[in-house]
């Protein structure tokens, strides 16, 4: 029985890896993708200095650092199930079986999928699925893009795929309704975009950050959209239908009121050879769900996250959560939320040293600073929600936990 | 006929020492780069369909390209339900698109 198995190879798995090895503790990362990193390798962005931080580089260092402390690190490989054992967990995978005195969860987020009618065409896929196309296997999705959906990776992967040397056509709102949700709200969406206004060289934009309302910024939004990088943004406009025969050849689009209603009369076809739908990212917590952890709904945080405290521990004697699955947020949060799961772990297993306490404590602090600092919020109120959580947990959990 | 890699690029660099490898889908033969995924190499290849769905016959892609969804299911050396976004291409791989299951197969169908 080792030490730590830790699901998923992203910035909060390989954190949590290393802060735990850092302390001769044995570890496995078991990680599905064919590469260490998670979604940390299809990310490029342009920090206010103007410097880039380019996603393979920094997951190379993290892979390395992990490499160099003895983890053992699994790629290709899916965990599908999870048992409780005595002292420890049992984790199954597409490989072995493997067992761990602890266990973290570190499996990130995924997409919210906004289903319209001809999505299933080839040629549409999800934006992160162009991201990583894109920088990642450095293959173009194709020479033309519509990217429905507008929020904070709609626009910032837009960029990226600029930079691959996709012609961005439009982006713009999925069709109203039930499924689409907020998504197709121009007032919801203008909100979300001015959480981005540090980030757009857009005069407009970054003015509707310190003085539009969300309200009076929809409506006096430009039927056309404006542009961020020379890509039109068209809160007005709607996604109707996706068209092609065999493969995207063009999206029918509508003007839309502020509200968000279609504009009768206004329908018109937009050719391009491929569609990005962008519905946003939700805790991706399957593994916690099978495993029996409680679970509460917190929309600041993309959805249901497992209930956790602030050390990264669960309601269940030895399993961690950390990353994305407990919120979606940066990769550099979630790397500082791996660290701690880490230092948790080993101060739980007898490893913390002398000064492990003021260890712990100070990780748990460089996460709120890291939030507080991040270049992407994805939702408002992320730091106000995480301190309710960890109080429902403490009112609940507490007595049952090793006290820390 | 690789025109869709992103040969060079302002940030990442350019593509360098990229080895060629042989893939074959539903018999044709394609080039693959060592380190590519099925999806992504046979997307470089223009390659957009990669089955027939079961019932509707519609074609299908990728949709999510990590793992998320089970779009981009297809055969690989005769193993079914293949992630291609997931699985690394290797030297003359064998893989096979996702046809529609015959009747016998839907709806409450008997064997
Ligand atoms: C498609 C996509 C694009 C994103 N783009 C950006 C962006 O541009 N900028 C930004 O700031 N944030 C982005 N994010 C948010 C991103 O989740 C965080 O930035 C960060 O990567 C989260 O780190 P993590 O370690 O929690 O999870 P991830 O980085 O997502 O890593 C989780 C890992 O777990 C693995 N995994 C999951 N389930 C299993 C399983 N059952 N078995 C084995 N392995 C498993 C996955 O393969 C993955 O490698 C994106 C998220 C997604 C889903
Ligand atoms: S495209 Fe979603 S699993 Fe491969």
């Amino acid at each position: 029985m080792i030490d730590l198995v830790v699901v998923g190879a992203g910035p909060a798995g390989l954190g949590a890896a290393i802060a735990a090895a850092e302390h001769g503790l044995q570890v496995c990362v078991v990680d599905e993708f064919v590469k260490p990193g998670g979604r940390l390798l299809g990310q490029l962005h342009e920090e206010p200095d103007g410097k880039w931080v380019n996603g393979i580089e920094e997951a190379q260092k993290l892979y390395s650092r992990a490499i160099e402390l003895g983890v053992n690190i699994l790629c290709g490989v899916s965990v599908y199930d999870l048992q409780k054992v005595d002292h420890g967990w049992c984790v199954y995978t597409t490989d072995e079986m493997i067992e761990s005195k602890c266990l973290l969860l570190a499996t990130g987020a995924s997409e919210t999928p906004i289903p319209i009618p001809g999505w299933t065409l080839p040629g549409v896929m999800s934006i992160g699925a162009a991201q990583v196309m894109g920088n990642v296997h450095r293959v173009k999705p194709g020479e033309k893009a519509i990217i429905i959906g507008v929020n904070v990776l709609s626009v910032a992967i837009a960029r990226e795929l600029q930079l691959c040397g996709v012609h961005v056509e439009s982006i713009l709102l999925p069709q109203p309704g039930i499924l689409a949700g907020d998504a197709a709200q121009p007032e919801k969406m203008m909100e979300s975009l001015l959480r981005l206004s540090h980030l757009a060289p857009s005069p407009l934009i970054r003015m509707g950050g310190k003085w539009v309302s969300p309200k009076l910024g929809a409506r006096l939004f430009p039927k056309n959209g404006f542009k961020m990088w020379g890509i039109p943004i068209q809160l007005r406009k709607t996604a109707l239908e996706i068209y092609g025969e065999n493969q995207v050849e063009g999206v029918r689009i509508a003007e839309v009121s502020a509200s968000g209603d279609v504009l009768p009369g206004t329908e018109k076809t937009v050719s391009a050879d491929f569609v990005c739908i962008a519905g946003g990212l939700t805790p991706m917590s399957e593994l916690a769900s099978v495993a029996g952890c409680s679970f509460c709904y917190v929309p600041e945080l993309g959805g249901h996250v497992p209930l956790h405290n602030e050390f990264m521990q669960t309601n269940l004697a030895g399993l961690y959560v950390a990353g994305n699955i407990t919120g979606v947020e940066s990769a550099k949060v979630a790397r500082a939320q791996g660290k701690v799961a880490g230092l948790s772990v080993a101060r739980v297993l007898k490893a913390l040293t002398y000064g492990g306490n003021e260890k712990l404590h100070s990780a748990v602090e460089e996460v709120k600073e890291t939030r507080k600092n991040a270049l992407i919020q994805f939702q408002p109120g992320i730091e106000e929600a995480r301190r309710e959580l960890y109080g429902k947990f403490d009112e609940t959990h507490k007595k049952t936990l090793i006290s820390i | 006929m690789n025109s869709m890699r992103v040969e060079h690029h302002p940030v990442l660099g350019d593509l360098e020492n990229q080895k060629e490898i042989k893939i074959y889908f539903d018999g044709q033969e394609y080039t693959a780069h060592e380190g590519d995924t099925i999806a992504s190499a046979l997307l470089a290849s223009g390659i957009r369909t990669l089955r027939l769905h079961e019932d509707k016959a519609t074609p299908r892609g990728i949709y999510c390209n990590i793992g998320h969804c089970f779009e981009c299911r297809v055969r690989v050396n005769g193993k079914n339900t293949v992630r291609a976004c997931l699985t690394p291409v290797e030297n003359h791989m064998q893989i096979e698109s996702g046809t529609p299951l015959s009747a016998s197969f839907i709806k409450g169908g008997t064997l």
